[in-house]
């Protein structure tokens, strides 16, 4: 029972660091694909007075991954009841040619105002619709979320690493009696250390194995799968190999700073 | 006779500057039993804790074992620790293990393979008649009982020096006696250094001892 909780508060606290930082990769990881999503059904128009191809598009700005020239039949179409034939002829010459071009990632607004300034740069092109309005409220309220999220985050790490600061002070005390005895019959640093270490480790193994024990039953459970699909996109929730390594090695780090911060500070008894 | 400890114009003070020892000069011998006296507070506990090196002279100079230790690097004073056998009046054991395991503390930090100090533990725990207590945790002894265990770790690595801070301070008049008849054992059969600080010399000794007094910062070899 002693033994569980000299482990426990450690192991709670690790776990919660490493519970805000999963938590912010998932949503740092959501964010991106909804960008890659809302970039597919985001597209600028180009009005050009002459041709233009994707490769010329792209040399003005290199955002543009593709651009594809809308047929003006609709238009001319709805026109051609009250006109002559050859009218409609030389209507379809004298249009100008309209383009929907296509992004290589959802925009930030800086970059839609440079691809606007771009575009009209080029002496063909006359003018661009950017939908800048609908953009930015959509860009925004991303940016809100993962600002909220980031907030968050960073909140419950700071208590945890003052939770962890206050542990610190108790698990100086508790190892200070053990190493100072130890130092007395000319125990060497290591070995005054080693059990500390050893402890540390363990904990850190503990927290690490819980989290991913957590994580992967959560990214499999139903109810977070369809919080996705909601939103139509497909995120790995947890990765059992690189989120469990980065998982492993940021818990490692943890105790190791936090058992060194133990010996540093350990002073022999005089 | 080989001198395992010399000291010459040796002053003692803590961080306050306050001086404990003022210019003691004395030796003890190999082989030597040694009883510090002094009233409480007259630095006893201050000149022992600068013979294990857990206080450097302030001045002059203190050789132990052949090194000394007014200025000492870490990894010699750990060198010198390991061939000394220490006994405190509040015993000091690592409370969260056993008393196998504080009595095994010596023979693992020299080095010993764990079978060897699991026998010579419990050849010494027969020795302070705790043989029956092997698996226990200090706190559930008494207080006689976890100073026989100290000293049962004090004598494990058969150190060359054994120093014992008034080592039977609290303790009943059989625990007492067997410390003692321990501390004797050890100076007679292995011919063991021993200093002990203490405000009683017992009466019934059967050991030669020397006898240094301490009043006023200054050290008088009595005896």
């Amino acid at each position: 029972m002693k033994s569980v909780r000299n482990h426990l508060s450690l192991v709670l606290a690790l776990l919660s660091i490493l519970f805000s930082m999963q938590l912010y990769f998932i949503v740092e990881r959501s964010i991106d694909a909804y960008k890659v999503k809302l970039s597919q059904n985001y597209s600028v128009i180009a009005v050009s007075k002459e041709e233009l191809s994707s490769e010329a598009f792209a040399k003005i700005n290199k955002i543009v991954s593709q651009a594809k020239e809308i047929a003006p039949d609709s238009v001319i179409k709805r026109l051609s009841s009250d006109m002559k034939s050859t009218n409609v002829e030389l209507l379809k010459l004298t249009l100008p040619r309209f383009y929907k071009l296509s992004l290589s990632h959802y925009p930030s607004p800086e970059e839609i105002k440079k691809l606007k300034s771009d575009l009209l740069a080029h002496n063909a092109i006359t003018k661009v619709e950017d939908f800048a309005h609908t953009h930015d409220t959509v860009y925004k309220l991303l940016l809100l979320f993962k600002n909220v999220v980031t907030l968050f985050s960073s909140v419950v790490l700071l208590v945890t690493v003052l939770l962890i600061f206050k542990e610190l002070r108790i698990w100086q005390y508790k190892h200070n009696e053990r190493m100072s005895i130890m130092g007395l019959f000319g125990a060497a640093l290591w070995l005054r250390s080693a059990v500390l270490f050893r402890l540390a480790i363990v904990d850190a193994l503990l927290a690490s194995f819980v989290a991913f024990g957590i994580f992967t039953y959560l990214s499999s459970y139903p109810w977070v799968l369809d919080q996705f699909k909601n939103i139509g996109i497909d995120v790995v929730v947890f990765n059992p190999i690189d989120d469990f390594l980065m998982i492993l090695g940021v818990a490692v780090a943890i105790s190791i700073v936090l058992a060194s911060l133990i010996v540093l500070g350990h002073k022999e008894e005089a | 006779m080989d001198k395992v400890i010399i000291a010459q114009d040796l002053s003692l003070a803590y961080s306050n500057n306050e001086t404990i020892i003022n210019k003691a000069s004395f030796s003890i011998n190999s082989g030597n039993f040694v009883f510090i006296t002094g009233a409480s507070g007259s630095g006893k506990s201050t000149l022992l804790k600068s013979l294990y090196g857990a206080l450097k002279p302030k001045q002059g100079s203190l050789v132990v074992g052949g090194v000394e230790l007014k200025a000492i690097s870490r990894s010699k004073l750990n060198f010198l620790r390991r061939h000394i056998g220490i006994v405190f009046q509040d015993y000091k054991l690592v409370k969260e293990w056993t008393i196998e395991k504080n009595i095994m503390l010596p023979l693992l930090i020299n080095g010993y393979l764990k079978s060897v100090a699991q026998d010579q533990v419990e050849k010494l725990l027969k020795h302070v008649r705790l043989n029956h207590q092997i698996g226990k945790y200090p706190l559930e002894l008494s207080g006689g009982e976890q100073q026989r265990v100290a000293m049962a770790r004090a004598l494990a690595h058969n150190p060359i020096l054994i120093m014992a801070d008034e080592p039977t301070g609290n303790l009943d008049e059989y625990s007492s006696q067997l410390i003692w008849n321990l501390l004797e054992g050890a100076n007679n059969q292995l011919k063991t250094t021993v200093i002990v600080v203490t405000h009683n010399i017992p009466k019934n000794l059967s050991v030669d001892y020397k006898h240094f007094h301490i009043e006023y910062g200054n050290i008088h070899e009595i005896r």
